[in-house]
């Protein structure tokens, strides 16, 4: 057998080895990363069902869902009117009203402020909404973002209405 | 260690390592002159530290998900095992982990016992060896008391009614240990917390342990002192560490078996039953690697003496290489001392057999006699062995015995075989 | 030297196959043939259905199963009812949740997220209502006994008339397979006791098997993940310990050459 030819055979050999160690190494390592990815008991809770029957015009609930809070508003129609009656491109993040209430009367969502995540505190703020103490991010009725360091509107989460007493979220 | 004299070719590489010697050290690692007929049994070493990495990557991931407290753990452990990404399969690779690092440890102290390790120069790697073991057993039996089964449980409460012998204080200190009048909720949360710390400590002492076995340098099968670097020795990387290696592999499938195929056929089924402080399980067996100290402990009929019985067995291990008195090392030129080790080896496993079988009737019997054999070996049969043995001539270098059929011969020679 | 090898060998092999209960019971487990069992083993995924309808028409009525939630048993390697069947299924049943805004509990129709709604508030409970004897919850009861599949499935076969001699108090029975042989559990299983919804004949044997299946699975739900994991991690660990092989005899065939 020649010089090189025992050469290229050693050459494949430790190759071989080095890119079959690497991906067992790596088969072995994703059970250790994945193991802090949501569980399935945690997946399982997904949705949560929340009865409004007892809430009045202009009040508003939060509940509690995935360990964050979501805000249920019964608006006024005066607040309604308000947050339609904002030109759309003056909006930071532009989103009309209805895409973000399906049922004007209803505005359901998560209450994060989109900055870093502080919970906004109601009835504040320069435009009628919600106001963060964090940071000083303004929000309407619609739940936008109007003024402050706040990138985006407050998330709307997937809901519906089940039946006209109850909301389905997630 | 032999080589200061380092100097890191890169300018970086020499900044850094004046301040830090850590280029220093690596290759003193990867150039160590082992001897170069090193058969598998000294590939445990090796082994061994791939088990002590992978119990604590295992059970810093279990920590994440485990609740320590009396009320939650077993349902945690099963929230693990259902629920949890992989937590199956981690939890059984910790558990079943935790035997298989036994089962190499107890190769490893065999081998050693076998070739003489633990003799001059090398003592006080032999005791670095013997405090880990003692770490290793208590760092499993508080392992085995998280899941909050009735063996949990109950191992618990028989272990550390252990302390209840001591005289006068006995009962004060079970108490101290309990955290309370039974084993209960404290005692869970205070192994928890030490169960985490032990592994660490046993990574420092691990540290040590090849800290000092860097100074003589590794023993060899035929147990002479070697002039390092020679012939007779090779750089440990890569030949050490490709053969440790393959070693690993044969182990990892050995580990793998018993993972998938038969997680739980090492455990005891009663550990599945949450722990009942009022049902004491028909048969209270502890892991299969403390068995033989079980068996020491049952064999005696006095309380107090056979918790010292048990506590010497290990005492006896710690102090042997003065209890050996053979300034021959490896058993390969002891021929009386060969027999006597195999005698012991099997002592062993007649002590771990009965300590699984109940106390009573023929097993009792051969408990003790087996019990006393184990002290007799180490306590008055090497003593006078080591004065009275004519050992074989011990030759003053390596190449006669590779020459006479090491495994490193047969490896040149399949060599020759394939070029 | 060879014959203490030997010696060694055997004890070493006795002390593994040693089988700590088998002085108790009088009678080799019976043993159906599992397809869990082995290398490539499953679930018979109808026989885990009709497991779960034993399950919840026969042992449920005192036997909690608390570590399962109903969203299992639509998930990959268990009994894979749809999850409408699954969620009908749930809602089935009722809990107590809560409290709600007013501080109140409440009850509610299950969900697929919940657990297993069990027969019994509390172990107490359960043991007042059953003579004293608590019904084990059967989430890991399988592996909770040795002999494990083996032994359900024996145990549940094993009712017979007390021999001569043996006398039984009110609410004991005779099981051959029951360590003592005396089980305060009458037996559950009669011919015909459930109306298989597959159509299949509801023999006792039948559905011991089938309940032992589904009892089996809920000890290990992620047993099929396993031994799938297991084949492959088992083979590459074969071809890497081959390479890792050559790479050493190539790697020291170097040394040698010196000597």
């Amino acid at each position: 057998m020649s010089e090189e030819k025992k050469t290229n055979r050693r050459d494949f050999i430790f190759t071989a080895s080095y890119a079959l160690g690497a991906v067992g190494v790596g088969a072995a390592v994703w059970p250790l990363v994945d193991q802090m990815n949501p569980d399935a008991s945690v997946k399982a809770l997904a949705s949560t069902e929340v009865d409004i029957s007892g809430v009045e015009v202009g009040q508003s609930i939060t509940v509690l869902w995935r360990g964050k809070p979501v805000f249920i508003r019964r608006r006024t129609s005066e607040e309604i009117a308000k947050a339609k009656d904002v030109k759309i491109d003056d909006l930071p993040h532009p989103e009309t009203d209805e895409d973000r209430a399906k049922n004007p009367e209803w505005l359901v969502m998560l209450g994060v402020c989109t900055h870093l995540g502080c919970v906004p505190l109601g009835d504040k703020g320069e435009y009628g909404g919600w106001f963060c103490p964090c940071h000083g991010s303004h929000y309407d009725t619609s739940g936008r973002i109007r003024k402050g360091p706040a990138p985006t509107n407050m998330e709307v989460p997937k809901y519906e209405f089940v039946d006209s007493n109850t909301i389905k979220i997630g | 260690m032999s080589d200061h004299n380092y100097t890191p070719k890169s300018k970086f590489g020499k900044w850094f390592n004046d301040r830090l010697p850590l280029l220093s050290l690596a290759n003193h690692l990867t150039d160590y002159p082992t001897p170069k007929n090193l058969n598998y049994w000294w590939t445990f070493g090796g082994i061994l530290t791939f088990c002590l990495i992978t119990q604590i990557v295992t059970g810093l991931i279990l920590a994440m998900h485990y609740i320590a407290h009396a009320d939650l753990a077993f349902e945690s452990v099963e929230h693990i095992m259902r629920n949890v990404n992989y937590g199956w399969l981690i939890r059984y690779v910790h558990a079943n982990g935790a035997s298989m690092f036994f089962l190499a440890v107890y190769i490893h102290i065999f081998r050693s016992l076998y070739y003489g390790s633990y003799k001059s120069p090398r003592e006080i790697i032999w005791i670095l060896g013997m405090i880990i073991y003692i770490l290793m057993m208590a760092a499993a039996f508080m392992g085995y008391v998280l899941p909050w089964g009735q063996m949990s449980f109950w191992g618990a409460t028989v272990i550390t009614n252990l302390f209840s012998a001591i005289p006068l204080v006995g009962e004060s200190i079970v108490t101290w240990l309990w955290g309370g009048y039974s084993v209960d909720n404290p005692t869970l949360t205070r192994f928890f917390s030490l169960h985490y710390l032990i592994p660490f400590l046993i990574l420092g002492l691990v540290v040590l342990h090849i800290w000092a076995l860097h100074v003589p340098g590794n023993n060899n099968p035929i147990g002479i002192d070697l002039k390092k670097p020679s012939n007779d020795t090779v750089p440990f990387h890569p030949y050490i560490v490709v053969k440790d290696l393959f070693a690993l592999l044969l182990f990892l499938i050995v580990f793998a078996f018993f993972v998938f195929y038969s997680p739980n056929i090492l455990g005891h089924a009663d550990n599945y039953i949450e722990a009942n402080p009022l049902v004491t399980p028909a048969h209270i067996v502890p892991e299969w690697y403390l068995l033989p100290f079980y068996a020491i402990l049952r064999s005696v009929p006095d309380k107090l003496l056979g918790v010292v019985a048990m506590f010497a067995a290990i005492f006896v291990l710690v102090i042997l290489p003065w209890l050996d008195t053979s300034k021959v090392r490896s058993a390969i030129f002891r021929p009386l001392y060969k027999q006597f080790y195999w005698f012991l080896v099997a002592d062993v496993l007649i002590l771990g057999y009965v300590g699984a079988m109940p106390a009573e009737g023929l097993y009792l019997l051969v408990a003790r006699i087996a019990t006393a054999y184990y002290f007799l070996h180490f306590l008055v049969i090497l003593p006078v062995l080591g004065l009275k043995e004519k050992t074989l001539e011990v030759p003053l270098s390596l190449t006669e015995p590779v020459l006479g059929g090491s495994p490193n011969e047969a490896m040149a020679r399949s060599k020759k075989e394939i070029s | 030297m060879r014959v203490l090898k030997s010696l060694l060998l055997v004890l070493v092999i006795s002390t593994y196959s040693y089988n700590g209960t088998a002085a108790e019971r009088s009678h080799e487990l019976l043993s159906p043939g599992w397809s869990f069992k082995g290398f490539f083993g499953k679930f018979d995924r109808a026989s885990l259905q009709r497991g779960y309808q034993v399950y919840t028409e026969v042992c449920a009525a005192c036997h909690s199963m608390k570590y399962l939630s109903y969203r299992n048993l639509s998930e990959a390697g268990g009994p894979e009812f749809s999850v409408e069947q699954a969620k009908i299924i749930a809602s089935q049943f009722e809990l107590t949740d809560g409290p709600n805004s007013d501080g109140e509990m409440f009850t509610r129709v299950a969900r697929l997220s919940d657990n297993f709604v069990g027969p019994y508030e509390n172990i107490q409970a359960a043991t007042a209502a059953n003579g004293g004897a608590y019904p084990p919850d059967m989430s890991v009861l399988v592996k909770a006994r040795k002999g494990g599949a083996d032994y359900i499935y024996s145990l549940l076969l094993g009712y017979e008339e007390a021999p001569e001699g043996i006398s039984l108090d009110d609410g004991v029975y005779y099981n051959k397979y029951m360590a003592g042989n005396k089980i305060k559990m009458s037996n559950p299983l009669s011919e015909g006791i459930v109306t298989y919804i597959d159509g299949t004949e509801a023999t006792e044997d039948q559905m011991a098997r089938d309940v032992t299946s589904f009892l089996a699975w809920a000890a290990e739900p992620h047993l099929e993940a396993r031994h799938k994991i297991g084949f492959r991690a088992i083979v590459y660990l074969i071809i890497m310990t081959v390479l890792v092989y050559f790479s050493m005899k190539k790697l020291w065939s170097r040394i040698e050459s010196k000597i």
